[in-house]
């Protein structure tokens, strides 16, 4: 008689006492709605780092000068006493594709402190750099409107620049930047494009930044000296550790460096340094994972402890059934679906809170549902219906028919 | 079932219903054994309608289970429909519960969930009757016992008679060989009593075995053949009308509904 006979029974047994199957639906909600909605929050904030990572550049590494004492690579005790400035010479040795085979492209970058001024309004952007075109596909910078600047602008030390989001809202106010004129610590840049908006990569604001070309921020502002950073794009993610050594060892060479130790530069991996967090986020899903588990667990014991009740209520009605002639397998069939009913309203249910409440931001993070968690919340509640409804289920099923019916 | 099932009223000579050859029943209560039965041996023909008496403790309600296949004897055989029971595993009991025999207890046992309809209808589903056929019966049983105006209503809604006469409905509709009443009438006052036990007649009159459990003598009174039980023996067995008889006192009615197919 298992089939849509046991689900009638089983429903109006349910329905007998609402409250209590409505609390133990209600259990059974809050355990899969927080196992979708932390394993969202979990997932979320995955993604906000991968996200940064992306926005970091694609497989690149950051080659930057350390100081005698610190500089760029913090404080050292036993860092190089004699150091050598990262050079132009330096970054067209990186370029060097018999040396580097692994190196896709190499964008030299002076950074200087600048203050542009437009129309008699002044900003100080975080960051102004003077680099290669090479530069926005290494650092993924798109084009909201207008052009990044070409090799012929950079061989002709041409006067443009491109301004990030921030830049353009504080300078202009909304209004269309490009083709304007901006004064730059005395010179006068034309604006050739807008970047399009990258959000911070966990470090600093990637939209505040005005990019020029090199030759021009050189001439104009920093003088031919050192570099502030080289960023090496490798071929591919895959080849990002063989261009780091073959970056570390042409430096090596170029720098005469023979010790690690006394290395007066050093390649960064910030992709790399995200993916640690990125594990770490892994771990904390894990984690929060869990504890949605343990409420589920929680509602499950709830069932049981319900079925137990409903059994022991039901003790004559069972006694009853049997002696009109319920088998064994229709008594166990009626407890069980009615277990595995809470279990899937409350699964159901579940689902749509869980999905409902991974619209809000939850402490700062964008909760972001996957499918698997959803399938997996609403698997396991039905898992757990079974596996908790089991016991009750086959104590009905094996009272004996006069116990049954004596039972007051 | 089958076509013979439906047939009504007996053949003579026909073979007995139930056979019940030196039945004992032990109970163990810890260290101490008490028999409720012992050596009972009755045999009930197809048709008859008999009432066994006791007063409690007598072992009449031992019998009434043994009879009903919830309970097995210690000893003994106990053969229903020519088949012996005794070698049954649980779930053939539970078929043969439902299909051979008809259960109307004392307490009437409804289940309070479900309406006088679905209640009636409830062993032709554990029997496995499919659901456009389990209606059209369950309602010509419960116009059998004149309740087919309240097949709707729930057990709260109905008074003790008719919720007893839906019990009885409900002991009918699967056609079984015997009709097991417990003290059908213990929970009745007098007029609904009189009510139930005509309802009882009248199915005897039609053919049906009924076996009734009761400790009234006006109740006992209704039944062709009285057995009494006294310390789990049988002390008395009086035929009072042939079993091709109609039931003592049952006046008319001759108007016998056709059970669907």
């Amino acid at each position: 008689m298992i089939g849509p006979e046991s689900v009638r029974i089983a429903l109006q047994g349910l329905a007998a006492n609402r409250l209590r199957s409505g609390l133990t639906i209600l259990g059974m909600i809050i355990g899969v709605a927080s196992v979708i909605i932390l394993l969202a929050v979990g997932d979320g904030s995955s993604r906000a780092v991968q996200q940064r990572i992306e926005s970091l550049g694609t497989n690149v590494l950051l080659v930057l000068h350390r100081g005698p004492l610190g500089g760029a690579g913090g404080f050292r005790a036993a860092g190089p006493t004699l150091t050598a400035p990262l050079t132009l010479d330096d970054a067209k040795a990186l370029s060097d594709s018999n040396n580097a085979p692994d190196v896709a492209s190499v964008s030299p970058a002076v950074n200087a402190s600048a203050t542009a001024v437009y129309n008699g309004v002044s900003y100080s952007p975080q960051q102004f750099v003077g680099t290669n075109p090479s530069y926005a596909t290494a650092h993924s910078y798109q084009m909201a409107a207008g052009t990044f600047f070409n090799s012929n602008d950079l061989a002709a030390h041409a006067r443009v620049a491109v301004l990030g989001q921030t830049v353009v809202a504080n300078l202009f106010g909304g209004q269309d930047p490009v083709g304007q004129s901006v004064r730059i610590n005395g010179t006068n840049f034309q604006v050739i494009g807008v970047t399009a908006r990258k959000g911070t990569n966990g470090f600093s604001d990637q939209d505040d930044v005005v990019i020029a070309p090199l030759t021009t921020v050189q001439d104009a502002i920093t003088g031919f000296g050192s570099l502030s950073s080289i960023t090496v794009q490798a071929q591919s993610r895959g080849q990002l550790d063989a261009a780091t050594a073959e970056v570390t060892s042409i430096l090596d060479s170029r720098h005469h460096i023979t010790n690690a130790r006394q290395a007066d530069f050093r390649v960064l991996n910030q992709g790399a340094l995200l993916q640690t967090s990125s594990a770490t986020g892994q771990v904390f899903t894990t984690l929060l994972g869990a504890v949605a588990a343990i409420s589920l667990l929680v509602a499950g014991i709830g069932v049981m402890n319900i079925m137990l009740v409903t059994v022991t209520e039901r003790t004559r009605e069972i006694g009853i059934r049997k002696a009109i002639g319920a088998r064994k397998t229709d008594i166990l069939a009626q407890f069980l679906v009615e277990a595995v009913l809470v279990s899937v309203f409350g699964g159901v249910l579940g689902v749509g809170m869980g999905i409902l409440g991974s619209q809000f931001q939850i402490a700062g993070v964008q909760p972001y549902v996957q499918a698997y968690s959803v399938i997996l919340a609403f698997g396991v509640a039905v898992a757990i219906g079974l596996f908790f409804g089991l016991y009750p289920a086959n104590r009905a099923a094996s009272l004996q028919p006069i116990e049954a019916l004596r039972f007051e | 079932m089958t076509e013979s099932d439906w047939t009504t009223g007996p053949e003579p000579p026909a073979d007995p219903v139930i056979v019940l050859r030196d039945v004992t029943k032990i109970y163990r209560l810890g260290s101490i054994e008490v028999a409720a039965l012992q050596g009972v041996s009755i045999d009930i023909e197809p048709g008859d309608f008999v009432a066994i008496m006791g007063s409690s403790g007598s072992g009449k309600s031992t019998l009434m289970n043994i009879i009903g296949c919830l309970d097995q004897p210690t000893a003994g055989s106990y053969l229903l429909d020519g088949v012996d029971v005794r070698r049954f595993e649980d779930d053939e009991l539970a078929d043969v519960r439902n299909r051979r025999i008809g259960f109307v207890f004392q307490s009437f046992n409804l289940v309070a969930r479900s309406s006088a309809l679905a209640n009636v209808e409830l062993p032709l589903a554990y029997g496995g009757v499919p659901r456009a056929q389990r209606r059209p019966r369950a309602e010509w049983a419960l116009a059998e016992v004149g309740l087919e105006g309240r097949v709707q209503h729930h057990p709260a809604e109905l008074s003790g008679g008719e919720q007893q006469r839906a019990a009885v409905a409900r002991a009918i509709v699967t056609n079984p060989s015997v009709l097991l009443a417990d003290e059908p009438t213990g929970n009745l006052d007098s007029a609904t009593t009189a009510d139930v036990l005509h309802v009882f007649s009248r199915l005897n009159d039609e053919g049906r075995t009924i076996v009734l459990i009761t400790h009234e003598r006006d109740v006992a009174a209704h039944a062709k053949r009285i057995v009494v039980l006294s310390d789990g023996r049988v002390v008395e067995d009086v035929r009072r009308v042939s079993v091709h008889d109609p039931p003592p006192l049952y006046q008319g009615e001759y108007e016998t509904t056709e059970p669907p197919p």
